[in-house]
C-alpha cells in the first residue's frame, strides 16, 4: 500500500468511546449467570475476555451488542450515552450471507439501512484484507481464511468505534489464525475491541487487557496488562509467561 | 464430464423408457391378456395420433388448471407461511384450519368443490390449490423459523429494521425450503386437477380418461395417461431448472467431486 485512504483511517479522536458495564444481573430461570458484574474499557484499547465454555461470556456480550437484555445493571458508552449505533459485532461464525457476493456482504449493512451502497469503499477495504480478487465470489467459495477476511472487512465497513468479537476466529486452523489475528490487530488499531476468546495464545498475543471470568454466578479477576505493540510474536517471553499463567487459572482444579 | 458422459446423461433417460416400452411390448405380446384390459405400444401410438386434437385441447385445459392452481397455492402458501411465523395470533387461529385442510382428503371433498365451484375449470384450481398450498406452507415456514440466528443478530447490530432482516435475512435464508415446498407442489399439482376432471367436467385429460374407460377404450385412456405423465414432469423439470437459478448460491452436495 503506498498510502493510507481517508476511508481507511482509524477512527477519529473525537469519534473515540469505551464501553463501561455497571452492575450487571443476569439469570436464566433460577440460575444465576452473572451478578453485580463491572467492567470497563476504555477508547482504543484491546480488552480479551477469557473463560471456560458455559461461563456467561457470550452471553455478556450479546448484553453489550444490544442482543440480550440483563435483568438489571445498563451498559453505556465512557460518555454516558447508549452503545447502539457505536459498534460492530463478529460472531462465532463469519455469518456471510451465503447468497450474496463477497463485496455485497461487506456492504450489508448500507442494505440493512435502506441506505446506498459505497462499493469503491467496500473494494478498498477488501483489497486491504487481500480480497479484491475475490469480490465477485460467494462466501460458499472461499476458504475459512479468506471467509473471515471478508467478515473483518464488513467490520471495518461499518465505521463503528467499538468492536465486540466472540471466538471470531476459532474455527481457523493454528497457522491461518495467526495470520488473521495480525491482520485483525493491525485494522482495528484504534477502535475499542472487546474480544472472547478461549485460547490463551490469541488473548496473550492481541489484547492490551486480558480478564479472565469464572465462577457461578461468573465474577471478573482483575485485568492482567501486556506491554508492548500488538500483535505481539508468539515466542514474546511476555506472551509465553502469560499465557502459562492464564492455563493455570482457567484449568479446572476437579478432573473434568 | 467427458463428452462420452455428457452423451450418456442425455440419452440414459431415453434407454429407460425404450427399455420400458420393449418390456410392455414384450407383455402383450407372450401373455394372453385382452387388448381392451392391456393395449400394446402400437395400439397406444396410434391412439395418440388419431386423437392428437381431442387429446392436444385436454392437456391445454388440464395445464390451465394445474399452472394456475400452483400459482395461486403457491402465493397462498407463501403467505400463510409469513403469518405463521411472524404473527402469534395467526399461527394459533391459522394453524389448525390448515391441518383441518389437509385431514379431510380431497377425494371426499371433490364432489363438494365440483357442486360450489360448477363444471368448469374454478372447482380444479380449487382441488389443485387445495392439494399444494400446505407443503408450500409448512416448508416456508420451515425455512423462516430456522433461518440462522447469528445472522439476524449480526444484522440487528448493523441497526437494521425488522423489514429489513426480513427481506435481506430471512427471506433469502428461507428460499431453500420454500424450493423444496415447490418441487412437492409441482409433483402433486396434477392430482388436485385430475380428481376434479374425475368427479365432474367436460373437459381435461382426466374427463378424457374417464369418457375412454366408459367406451372400453383402453388405448385412448393410455394415450391421456402417458400425455399427463410427460406434463407432470415437464412441469416438475421447469419447476426446478428454475429454482436452481434462483438457488444459485445452495451447494449441490449431491455432485461428486
Amino acid at each position: 500500500m503506498l498510502s493510507t485512504p481517508p476511508d481507511l483511517a482509524p477512527v477519529s479522536r473525537q469519534d473515540r468511546t469505551g464501553i463501561v458495564i455497571r452492575d450487571l444481573r443476569l439469570c436464566f430461570g433460577n440460575r444465576v449467570i452473572f451478578t453485580g458484574l463491572n467492567l470497563t474499557v476504555a477508547p482504543g484499547q484491546f480488552v480479551v475476555l477469557l473463560g471456560t465454555s458455559g461461563v456467561g461470556k457470550s452471553s455478556l456480550l450479546k448484553i453489550v451488542a444490544g442482543l440480550a437484555k440483563p435483568q438489571s445493571g445498563r451498559v453505556t458508552t465512557t460518555q454516558g450515552t447508549a452503545l447502539a449505533g457505536h459498534i460492530a459485532y463478529m460472531g462465532q461464525t463469519d455469518l456471510l450471507y451465503p447468497w450474496a457476493s463477497v463485496l455485497a456482504n461487506v456492504t450489508i449493512g448500507a442494505r440493512l439501512r435502506g441506505e446506498v451502497a459505497d462499493a469503491a469503499r467496500a473494494q478498498h477495504l477488501l483489497e486491504r484484507v487481500g480480497l479484491a480478487e475475490r469480490a465477485g465470489a460467494l462466501p460458499g467459495e472461499l476458504s475459512g481464511g479468506m471467509r473471515q477476511r471478508a467478515a473483518i472487512a464488513r467490520t471495518l465497513y461499518e465505521r463503528r468505534p467499538i468492536v465486540l468479537m466472540d471466538e471470531p476466529f476459532s474455527a481457523l486452523d493454528t497457522f491461518t489464525r495467526a495470520r488473521i489475528q495480525d491482520l485483525a490487530a493491525e485494522l482495528l488499531a484504534g477502535r475499542t475491541v472487546l474480544m472472547i476468546t478461549h485460547d490463551p495464545l490469541e488473548a496473550c498475543r492481541l489484547g492490551h487487557q486480558l480478564v479472565v471470568m469464572s465462577g457461578t454466578p461468573a465474577t471478573l479477576a482483575p485485568a492482567i496488562t501486556l506491554g508492548g505493540a500488538i500483535p505481539r510474536p508468539p515466542d514474546d517471553p511476555e506472551v509465553l509467561r502469560t499465557q502459562g499463567r492464564l492455563m493455570a487459572l482457567l484449568t479446572p482444579q476437579a478432573p473434568a | 464430464m467427458s463428452i462420452r458422459g455428457r452423451l450418456l446423461h442425455g440419452v440414459r433417460p431415453l434407454i429407460t423408457a425404450v427399455g420400458l416400452i420393449l418390456l410392455w411390448w414384450a407383455i402383450t405380446r407372450v401373455s394372453q391378456v385382452p387388448p381392451y384390459m392391456l393395449p400394446d405400444p402400437g395400439s397406444v401410438a396410434l391412439a395418440l395420433w388419431h386423437q392428437r386434437v381431442l387429446l392436444f385441447w385436454s392437456t391445454w385445459t388440464t395445464f390451465t388448471e394445474v399452472a394456475l392452481g400452483l400459482i395461486i397455492g403457491t402465493l397462498l402458501g407463501a403467505f400463510c407461511g409469513l403469518a405463521t411465523v411472524f404473527s402469534p395470533l395467526a399461527q394459533r387461529w391459522l394453524m389448525p384450519l390448515l391441518v383441518l385442510s389437509q385431514a379431510v382428503p380431497v377425494f371426499a371433498l371433490a364432489p363438494l368443490l365440483v357442486l360450489w365451484f360448477g363444471f368448469g375449470i374454478t372447482s380444479k384450481i380449487v382441488m389443485a390449490v387445495l392439494v399444494i398450498f400446505f407443503p408450500v406452507t409448512a416448508a416456508f415456514a420451515d425455512g423462516l423459523r430456522r433461518a440462522d440466528r447469528g445472522m439476524v443478530d449480526l444484522a440487528l447490530t448493523m441497526n437494521a429494521s425488522n423489514f429489513a432482516v426480513l427481506r435481506h435475512v430471512r427471506l433469502p435464508a428461507a428460499l431453500p425450503a420454500f424450493g423444496s415446498g415447490l418441487r412437492v407442489a409441482a409433483a402433486i399439482a396434477p392430482i388436485g386437477a385430475i380428481i376434479g376432471e374425475w368427479v365432474g367436467s367436460s373437459a381435461g385429460l382426466g374427463y378424457v380418461m374417464l369418457n375412454a374407460n366408459a367406451r372400453i377404450e383402453t388405448d385412448v385412456m393410455f394415450a391421456a395417461l402417458f400425455v399427463l405423465a410427460l406434463m407432470t414432469i415437464l412441469l416438475w423439470v421447469a419447476v426446478d431448472r428454475l429454482l436452481k437459478r434462483v438457488l444459485y448460491w445452495v451447494p449441490d452436495t449431491s455432485a461428486p467431486g
